[in-house]
């Protein structure tokens, strides 16, 4: 178990399957990826693609029948110690959950526990694993509503969720994820019910608690426009596999694999899809809809809805290859793109 | 959504919409009126529930008499209050207990999903008894005692709110709000209490009515059976026992603690049925 030193999480061929006596179905399929300390990896995929079942898999969140089959989710905590959180037992991860890895989900609006006040539920977490009295939690409670930029915080301490708006409420759960100094955050679509101006407010504060706080953020979305706001590198997953894996900076310049570009391609954009004459040029979809994980094609899972499958692609799956410059991609032709 | 969002200022709404609608005000009105007449007893009479007067034996209601007097001379108003203390506070107790059992199987069952199918086996095959039979049978080998025969009909009604928590705590169980705690390590004791019963206190509280009402029901009935609180002590069932062999001569010893129960009772259902209307639709909606 070796991890470079500035790798704080490293997934190496994750699978994660949920077996029945039926069918077994491979959510996540030899999944790798590394998360570098400081910084903010995506992972995109349509819904179904095995996005949120590796995050899940990562914090050991899985519900039966779900679980992890073989592959090693290395971890390095703050102690400088390497974990593989595969292998990690309940009791470990009550360890290291909130104070190493912490998690926020996409819906702010059911996140909360509609019974406490906001204060409470921070509280709650503060004094859970920090050993604070009830007055020092209190004022750790109100740094934190401070550090997420909730206006006024002090008078919205004692405010129940349902006083808050959709945007408060996801800073809200921030404030809880963020207040025992994680230094991974797995953020599971946490922009997906929130309202377009809401959501680059949310992203803007991300990035500048991430600058502040040093951690490290799983992003798991399928929004790219989303990706290229936050996003130092970005995996892009398809039927529990990795498609494509690149810095940002060139995914967006150019895409190293079908699916990525037909995805960008789907990616509304006001300028782009208004033409000047005021006619709407139609948006992009993808052909077809992704493939039942208990019943993948034998070849490339993607090539039934690629436009640039050849029988190749029919017959065996591809491996993920190099793709130049510290890229990767599942595609054959992806010389070619 | 508005329903989950309600936390604050709930309780002082709910009285407010309880008596806002005739057939709920009514029950929660005279509840009260009989909780207050068994509190009040000894302000309410001016006799003693034991106190024997053998020249005024089975006489009818009178002014001296409101509702009669029994075989051994001993004013039946009186004593109704007196039993109203009795039954109400058994039927308490009962709700208590059933409460308590209930509420830790159904935890046990709903949210940790190994358990559940041993606990719901459990509560269903409890659930195949008829009330009074496991009651009797219970009381039989436990003693006749009030202490028993609470803990007898607690254990009858347990399986009802057991089966009111199990189902609640399924759904709770799935809410974002319990799988964020998780992620951020909340221990299980405090998702259970914190996050999960609490968040099911109105089903809970309208089961608890009901079985309030079923138990003042069950109790009367193993008192007029003879296997319930000793007949020393006025219950309505165990005046209605007495009242049995007069039926036909003086009809009142009986007919009032009748009464009293089915008004009880009736009360009790309407106030529940209001709760419910209230309460569970909007938890149906939201959850």
């Amino acid at each position: 178990m070796t991890l470079d030193a500035d790798t704080i999480l490293s997934v190496r061929n994750l699978r994660t399957w949920f077996r029945t006596k039926y069918v077994t179905a491979k959510a996540v399929d030899g999944v790798t990826f590394d998360l570098k300390r400081g910084q903010t990896l995506a992972v995109v995929g349509e819904s179904g693609s095995g996005k949120s079942v590796t995050s899940l898999s990562i914090i050991g969140l899985l519900s039966r029948p779900g679980a992890i089959e073989s592959g090693e989710i290395l971890f390095r905590d703050r102690s400088e110690k390497v974990q593989d959180l595969a292998k990690l037992g309940p009791r470990g991860f009550r360890a290291i959950r909130g104070r190493e890895i912490a998690m926020i989900f996409q819906e702010p609006m059911t996140s909360l526990n509609p019974l406490y006040t906001v204060g409470d539920q921070i509280g709650e977490m503060i004094a859970l694993h920090n050993k604070l009295d009830r007055h020092e939690a209190r004022k750790r409670t109100l740094e934190m509503l401070q550090a997420v930029e909730i206006p006024d915080a002090k008078n919205r301490l004692d405010d129940y969720p349902h006083q808050m708006s959709g945007g408060m409420r996801q800073r809200v759960m921030i404030a809880m994820a963020l207040a025992c100094n994680p230094s991974l955050l797995i953020a599971d679509e946490p922009t997906t019910a929130l309202d377009v101006t809401i959501q680059a407010q949310i992203l803007d504060l991300l990035r500048r608690l991430q600058e502040q706080m040093g951690m490290s953020i799983l992003f798991i979305t399928h929004n790219l426009g989303v990706v290229a706001e936050i996003a130092h590198e970005v995996v892009v997953m398809y039927a529990g596999q990795v498609v494509e894996h690149a810095p940002v900076i060139d995914l967006f310049a150019r895409q190293k694999h079908p699916y990525t570009k037909g995805l960008l391609a789907c990616t509304p954009n006001a300028a782009r899809d208004l033409e000047p004459g005021g006619t709407r040029k139609a948006l992009y979809s993808i052909p077809g809809s992704v493939p039942p994980i208990t019943n993948l094609p034998p070849g490339c899972a993607f090539a039934p809805r690629c436009e640039y499958a050849i029988d190749a692609c029919h017959a065996m799956p591809p491996s993920l290859t190099d793709a130049g410059a510290d890229r990767l991609s599942r595609c054959l032709r992806s010389s070619e793109l | 959504m508005a329903a989950i969002a309600t936390g604050p200022g709930k309780t002082p709404n709910l009285l407010k919409r309880l008596l806002a609608r005739p057939t709920s005000a009514a029950g929660l009105i005279t509840i009260t009126l009989v909780v207050l007449a068994a509190i009040l007893a000894p302000l309410l009479t001016a006799y003693n529930p034991a106190q024997l007067s053998i020249v005024n034996r089975l006489s009818p209601p009178s002014p001296e008499f409101l509702l009669g007097t029994d075989d051994l001379g001993r004013d039946v108003f009186t004593r109704m209050l007196y039993a109203g203390r009795t039954s109400l506070s058994v039927a308490f107790a009962v709700v208590i207990v059933a409460s308590l059992l209930g509420i830790t199987l159904g935890l046990i069952a709903g949210f940790f999903r190994k358990a559940d199918a041993p606990v719901s086996r459990l509560i269903d095959a409890l659930m195949a008894f008829p009330d009074i039979l496991l009651a009797i049978a219970l009381v039989a080998a436990l003693g006749a005692s009030a202490f028993n025969v609470v803990l007898a009909l607690g254990i009858v009604y347990a399986p009802r709110m057991a089966r009111v928590v199990r189902a609640s705590t399924l759904v709770i169980r799935e809410l974002p709000y319990v799988e964020a705690a998780r992620a951020l390590a909340v221990p299980t004791r405090v998702i259970l209490f914190r996050h999960v019963l609490r968040n099911i206190t109105s089903p809970l509280l309208v089961q608890g009515t009901f079985i309030f009402a079923q138990a003042i029901l069950a109790e009367a009935g193993l008192s007029f059976l003879g296997v319930g609180i000793s007949p020393d002590i006025p219950t309505w069932g165990t005046m209605i026992s007495v009242g049995r062999q007069f039926m036909n001569s003086a009809g009142w010893i009986l007919f009032y603690p009748g009464l009293a129960i089915v008004v009880t009772v009736l009360a009790l259902q309407l106030l529940g049925d209001g709760l419910r209307d209230l309460l569970d639709p909007r938890l149906a909606k939201d959850i």
